[in-house]
């Protein structure tokens, strides 16, 4: 079954609910955890790759509880005209989601690998790379 | 066979020069041997395109009434050297704003210096000048807050006084802390490796002798025409032999003037580099004549020929210990990884190559279809058979004084 990486953010109310408990639980989701933090504010993210047939209730669920859920594919870009392709940013990549096309050494962005954890952003030398938080 | 830059250029002029990339001549030198190679291919043009710290503008920007020596001078916020005449000023790439954190935050950010000054100013977008001063009789204005652009000023001379590396290191880290290095992120225990040549693209790679690349050079620049003005700072080209193969060391470089009028932001791009500074990326294009088979021989060579030396930047480098831990060769750093003391280790290059070979195909079509002559030297550049040393900046206790 074919699995996607979401975000999911959480305000002070629902960041102290188990609700990926209640995803495995009550909706039969695969989930498998790629980041997740809580601000001292108690306010949470988290990007979450999941599966099931149940997807859609389960994130339904979610929003029910005030829990925002977006596509992860709308959360990174890569200004195509900034970007000169210099490749610092594959070497530090933790997914690969930055790589190097072989034999032309173009610098091509995988927006399916990728878990948003920012190193691009800060290191690309030109800003080229945006997270939308 | 030997050619003459005459000769090339009547060929050229007449239309009947044959010009190809330093990657195409790999290709041609494979399918026809070298000798064939040489024989008919007349000039080899370069690229790269990469960090060059070394970087800045001479800028001249028109008296104002009354008239200002200007003292301190400011663009965006970032300062120009303006211990040169009236309005005249230096812009340098790593400049950064006074107010600018630095490295208090560390690694610091460095989002705006004098690079991203000189890409704004190529761009034709308008600078903010400051400009301050003492006051002389025949100069009595103290200070000037106005809008400049590259259009208005007199003139933006771009001259760089290190450019265009022969060969540099490949940095690793064998330290137990990630280091923030003009080489880029380093992850300790030599998790990473980052390079910054563009290999068989490189214009010093393919003149390691220095006999065709000299003062008055004609070459790429920016987006524009520039020259070559003299050797680089810290030229100190050579030769090495690493078990028997001959290795180009890295220490030829180029100092490079041009224009910056007609030049382009795409060719110049300012840089933060995190935990560093920031700098200019420089987009610069070398054509090399084909003279005779000796210089085929050195422009046709490829990535598995070239090699870089691999230096610990987390201890050896900043202690000025530049001692190699072993050699690696560029087609090993462009497949993505490297074998070093049987580890392998993942490379990224901080100079591009996509950009490299759009700078080399760009200055063959200038000379094919729009008559870029090629230059002869009127002075050459020191050679590795020179033999130069560079020497060091001690304290005065070290000195004994």
């Amino acid at each position: 079954m074919k699995s996607k990486m979401i975000v999911l953010r959480f305000d002070m109310d629902t960041s102290v609910k188990p609700v990926i408990y209640r995803l495995v639980k009550d909706y039969d989701l695969v989930v498998n955890i790629a980041q997740a933090n809580v601000n001292p504010q108690k306010r949470g993210k988290m990007v979450l790759e999941v599966s099931g047939e149940k997807c859609e209730e389960g994130l339904d669920y979610l929003r029910g509880l005030g829990v925002t859920v977006q596509s992860l594919d709308r959360e990174i870009r890569r200004d195509e005209d900034k970007c000169f392709m210099c490749g610092a940013c594959t070497g530090v990549c933790p997914t690969g989601a930055l790589y190097l096309r072989h034999p032309s050494m173009e610098v091509a962005f995988d927006e399916n690998n990728c878990i948003i954890c920012g190193l691009c952003v800060k290191l690309c030398p030109v800003k080229a790379m945006e997270v939308r938080l | 066979m030997e050619k003459t830059y005459e000769e090339i250029n009547e060929k050229i002029k007449s239309g009947k020069a044959v010009v190809v990339t330093a990657e195409e001549l790999i290709g041609l030198s494979e399918e026809k041997g070298l000798s064939r190679a040489a024989a008919e291919v007349d000039v080899v043009t370069t690229g790269t395109f990469a960090p060059m710290c070394s970087s800045g503008a001479f800028l001249s920007f028109g008296h104002t009434s009354p008239r200002i020596r200007m003292q301190k001078v400011w663009l965006n916020g970032v300062s120009a050297y303006a211990g040169i005449a009236a309005v005249d000023a230096y812009i340098g790439a790593t400049e950064v704003p006074d107010d600018d954190p630095l490295n208090k935050n560390y690694p610091g950010g460095f989002p705006y210096g004098g690079g991203h000054v000189i890409q704004d100013l190529v761009a034709g977008r308008p600078i903010k000048l400051k400009a301050l001063s003492y006051g002389t009789d025949c100069y009595p204005r103290k200070d000037i807050e106005t809008e400049i652009s590259l259009d208005e000023i007199n003139e933006a001379i771009l001259f760089n006084p290190r450019n265009a590396y022969q060969n540099y290191n490949c940095a690793v880290n064998l330290s137990d802390r990630t280091v923030y290095t003009y080489m880029g992120m380093l992850r300790p225990h030599m998790e990473n490796a980052n390079f910054s040549t563009s290999g068989q693209l490189s214009p010093l790679f393919k003149d390691p002798h220095l006999k065709a690349i000299g003062v008055g050079t004609k070459i790429f620049l920016g987006g524009g025409v520039g020259y070559v003005a003299w050797n680089g700072t810290q030229h100190s080209p050579s030769m090495l032999n690493i078990d028997g193969k001959e290795v180009c060391g890295s220490g030829g470089t180029l100092a490079l003037i041009g224009d910056l009028k007609q030049m382009s932001p795409k060719w110049l791009a300012g840089l933060s580099i995190l935990g560093y500074g920031a700098s200019l990326a420089v987009g610069v294009g070398v054509p090399i004549p084909i003279l005779n088979e000796e210089s085929a021989y050195y422009a046709a060579l490829k990535d598995e020929d070239l090699y870089a030396p691999v230096v610990n930047y987390g201890t050896d480098y900043p202690a000025r210990e530049g001692k190699a831990l072993c050699y690696v060769s560029y087609a090993d750093l462009k497949s993505g990884k490297i074998s070093v003391d049987d580890r392998e280790v993942r490379t990224a290059p901080l100079s591009s190559i996509p950009k490299a070979r759009e700078i080399a195909a760009t200055l063959k079509a200038w000379i094919l279809e729009s008559g870029f002559l090629l230059t002869k030297p009127v002075k050459s550049l020191a050679s590795p058979e020179d033999q130069i040393k560079l020497n060091f900046l001690n304290e005065n206790k070290e000195k004994g004084v």
